[in-house]
């Protein structure tokens, strides 16, 4: 792997390729303010950061369109980030607080949005995969073209659910792209300590579901490889798989002290492979955006990311009698 | 502008830990996810990283210091020139509020215990339909197919999944005739693969469909039953009222006849314990047409238990379209000695132990409460307050029965009014057996049922 490699498909505009690096950015500093809070006893609980995954989602979310779903587990908020979500009511919902999406009852792995068409936000590894089929299963009964891309990762895979699932979808040619985030640990455990076949993405061949592996550091080969499997779902041929290979830098939780893997391999990814410093340099060389152009986007997005560090203070914790409501819906 | 750097939690439930060594020194410049410092938790040594990027102008917790509680201001970090004095503003405090919103206080104030004066829930005391509507004598299996088709029938987004609902014609016959009527995008034929088909099913509710899932039988539905519980059941509240499951679960559940342990289990109470579920248990064709119709419009997931031996059995059905709403009990029969309160097929024990007391003089008062979330109450506490004796009746395990519950709910409501303990006459405390007559030993049975009335009533 080539330290900040240009991209091998360099046919993108520079108003897209600013879009990606200002979407990625706000996920990275968004999470790194997350886990500040976090430090300072702001969110509680279980926290699961992003960073280092950034380009799977900006990439998928570059191939969307409106009405398609998007679903994952309680490593969730770069995409909701990157779906749209307001950064103050994403942050709020961490502190646990009324302006948060959920009211303060969700908490870092349960939000949703109804308006932007996220489904959660689930802690039980894997449940979200039949879930994500599901809302692929509401899109072919209603007889349109939406997509409902289901995002899990290299340890949800060896949840049979999924396989219930990839035979169901196969069989009733849901729309539904499995994207499967290989950040290479479940949590603590190495892929290869875990899994017979390292190659995930061909487990759907047994199922007749098409896959591909792709390079998650790379935003445009994920955004290629998303509009491939986006056009074979819209096109009525039923799920497709994605394996994003991909990395986390940080612990699997907070609390992770990631003991499992060396130092210098975090580091090794970070300098040579960071999704976001390829995209950085593929601006500058390509004369697309000098180095004040960036200084301003970094600019901007600090202080949208204080903004949501701020509301999510001052947002009061919920009222009391929440502790009852949405319990039960109301026939309407 | 100088800012404070404070001893991060670094797990949910860190309190204070130990600054076990500075890894950047007074002076040393640092950059976001520089390692700074590590801390020792009570779990592990974890590296603790700078988030800014500047200075770090002075050390205010030596390495090596131990108990460091969590928010104490441990070094200084600032940009080029300033000094440690330079600090705008103290550390943030913690979420300060978090003391006065204790757990306790919050159950206080919410569910204040009954006072020595009862205070009986409202009752709905008008008919399930009007009394002049014309009756047909109909099995609860044809009762519970005409609910689903009048439904589907109204409502587009209505569809049946689940394993032998189509061209089977469902395993026990319930939905016979629906894929003719409907056709194979409505009524759909699943793998075996109950997690998988309740996950779906579930998914599809949360898009807007209001899926019906049959369970061939709800033994095979603990394969699911994360599902049910942890995605149908929660979201809507962990969503803040965004989006919920409006869908059915449904198919036999309890003891058929000699089909042994794995397929002869209740759970009526287990699902009655889940805030987020509606559960309805029918004994009547009536009401089990009325109350899967109602569950069907139901925004909520519902889990509707019916019972295989009870599908054969005809009671008369109004012919007109009809809903019977949950949380409303039927009181069967009227009685001035004992309360016996069921479900289901209990009922079947509570009415024969009723027509049998008669006879030696004992008047029984029997409600059948039809649905266990919500569950009546109001009809419960009137009639044990008139009676002053209770027996529950149930075919499922006696450890956390529904008749556990109903009976600490009498005892902290109407104690006064109680001449004798409630019993509760429930199946057996083990794994069903096969063999003919100790599977009936297993079952509550109407004897039983009668000598815990004698026993409440000192006959």
């Amino acid at each position: 792997m080539a330290a900040k490699k240009p991209a091998k498909s360099p046919n993108v505009s520079k108003d897209e390729l600013l879009g990606y690096y200002r979407e990625m950015l706000l996920i990275r500093r968004f999470e790194e303010k997350a886990g500040q809070l976090y430090g300072m006893g702001l969110i509680g609980g279980f926290c699961h950061l992003y960073i280092g995954q950034e380009a799977v989602v900006v990439g998928l979310e570059a191939t969307s369109q409106e009405g398609d779903q998007r679903i994952t587990s309680y490593r969730d908020h770069g995409h909701m980030l990157a779906c749209g979500m307001d950064p103050n009511g994403v942050m709020a919902e961490l502190t646990g607080r009324e302006g948060g999406y959920s009211k303060g009852k969700g908490g870092s792995m349960h939000m949703f949005s109804k308006e932007k068409e996220f489904y959660g936000g689930h802690g039980i590894v894997g449940a979200q995969v039949p879930l994500g089929a599901g809302l692929a299963f509401a899109n072919k009964y209603r007889g349109n073209d939406n997509v409902s891309f289901t995002y899990f990762g290299d340890g949800s895979a060896n949840q049979g659910q999924v396989y219930e699932t990839f035979n169901m979808a196969a069989l009733w040619k849901l729309p539904v792209v499995f994207v499967i985030e290989n950040n290479q640990y479940a949590m603590g455990t190495a892929q290869k300590r875990s899994t017979s076949s390292p190659a995930i993405y061909t487990r759907g061949e047994a199922f007749g579901i098409p896959g591909e592996s792709v390079d998650g550091m790379d935003v445009l080969a994920v955004k290629a490889a998303g509009e491939k499997a986006t056009a074979h779902c819209r096109a009525g041929k039923g799920p497709y798989i994605l394996e994003v290979m991909t990395y986390r830098y940080r612990g699997h939780s907070m609390s992770d002290p990631a003991k499992y893997r060396t130092r210098e391999e975090v580091q090794k990814m970070r300098e040579e492979r960071d999704p976001i410093e390829g995209v950085r340099q593929m601006l500058l060389t390509g004369n697309h955006a000098t180095e004040d152009d960036l200084k301003a986007i970094d600019k901007d997005i600090k202080a949208v990311v204080n903004e949501a560090a701020e509301f999510s203070k001052e947002s009061p914790e919920p009222a009391l009698d929440e502790l009852y409501t949405d319990i039960y819906a109301e026939a309407v | 502008m100088a800012t404070e750097l404070l001893m991060p939690a670094l797990s949910p439930t860190m309190e204070e830990g130990t600054l076990a060594k500075w890894v950047a020194k007074e002076g040393d410049s640092v950059n976001s996810g520089d390692i700074i410092a590590e801390i020792e938790t009570d779990k592990a040594t974890m590296e603790f990283e700078a988030v800014d990027e500047g200075i770090l102008l002075k050390i205010l917790v030596p390495e090596g210091s131990e108990g460091v509680k969590v928010n104490t201001p441990i070094a200084v970090i600032g940009e080029e020139g300033e000094s440690a004095g330079d600090v705008a503003q103290p550390a943030a405090p913690v979420a300060a509020a978090a003391e006065e919103v204790s757990p306790q206080g919050a159950a206080e104030e919410a569910a204040p215990l009954a006072p020595a004066q009862v205070a009986v829930p409202s009752v709905d005391v008008t008919p399930d339909y009007p009394a002049d509507a014309a009756l047909k004598p109909t099995t609860v299996r044809e009762a519970l197919r005409d609910a689903m088709a009048e439904e589907m029938r109204a409502d587009a987004d209505v569809f049946v999944m689940g394993e032998e609902v189509a061209e089977y014609q469902g395993a026990y016959k319930v939905t016979q005739g629906l894929l003719d009527e409907f056709g194979d995008k409505r009524v759909i034929d699943t793998p075996i693969t109950e997690h998988g088909f309740a996950g779906i099913g579930t998914g599809a509710a949360f898009a807007g469909l209001k899926p019906i899932v049959e369970f061939m039988t709800f033994n095979f539905a603990m394969q699911a039953i994360d599902q049910i519980i942890n995605s149908a059941a929660k979201t809507l509240y962990m969503s803040g009222g965004q989006m919920g499951a409006p869908m059915v679960f449904r198919g036999p559940n309890g003891a058929a006849a000699r089909v042994g342990a794995q397929h002869s289990q209740d759970y009526a109470a287990w699902y009655s314990a889940i805030p987020g579920l509606k559960v309805a248990m029918p004994y009547s064709a009536a009401d089990a047409k009325g109350l899967l119709k109602a569950a069907i419009r139901d925004p909520n997931p519902v889990i509707f238990l019916e019972n295989e031996i009870l599908y054969g059995r005809s009671f008369d059905v109004p012919q007109i379209d009809y809903t019977i709403p949950f949380g409303k009990a039927r009181i069967w029969r009227e009685g001035s000695d004992v309360t016996l309160v069921s479900f289901g097929i209990g009922m079947q024990y509570a009415l024969e132990a009723a027509d049998r007391l008669a006879e030696d003089g004992i008047s029984a008062e029997v409600i059948d409460l039809r649905t266990l979330r919500p569950l009546d109450y109001g009809t419960i506490l009137n009639s044990v307050m008139k009676t002053n004796r209770c027996v529950t009746i149930e075919e499922g395990f006696p450890v956390g029965s529904i008749g556990n519950h109903l009976s600490a709910y009498i005892m902290e409501n109407a104690f006064d009014y109680l001449d004798a303990p409630v019993i509760n006459c429930t199946g057996k405390d083990v794994p069903m057996p096969y063999a003919a007559n100790l599977e009936k030993l297993a079952l509550v049975t109407t004897d039983e049922v009668i000598a815990a009335v004698k026993q409440v009533t000192y006959r």
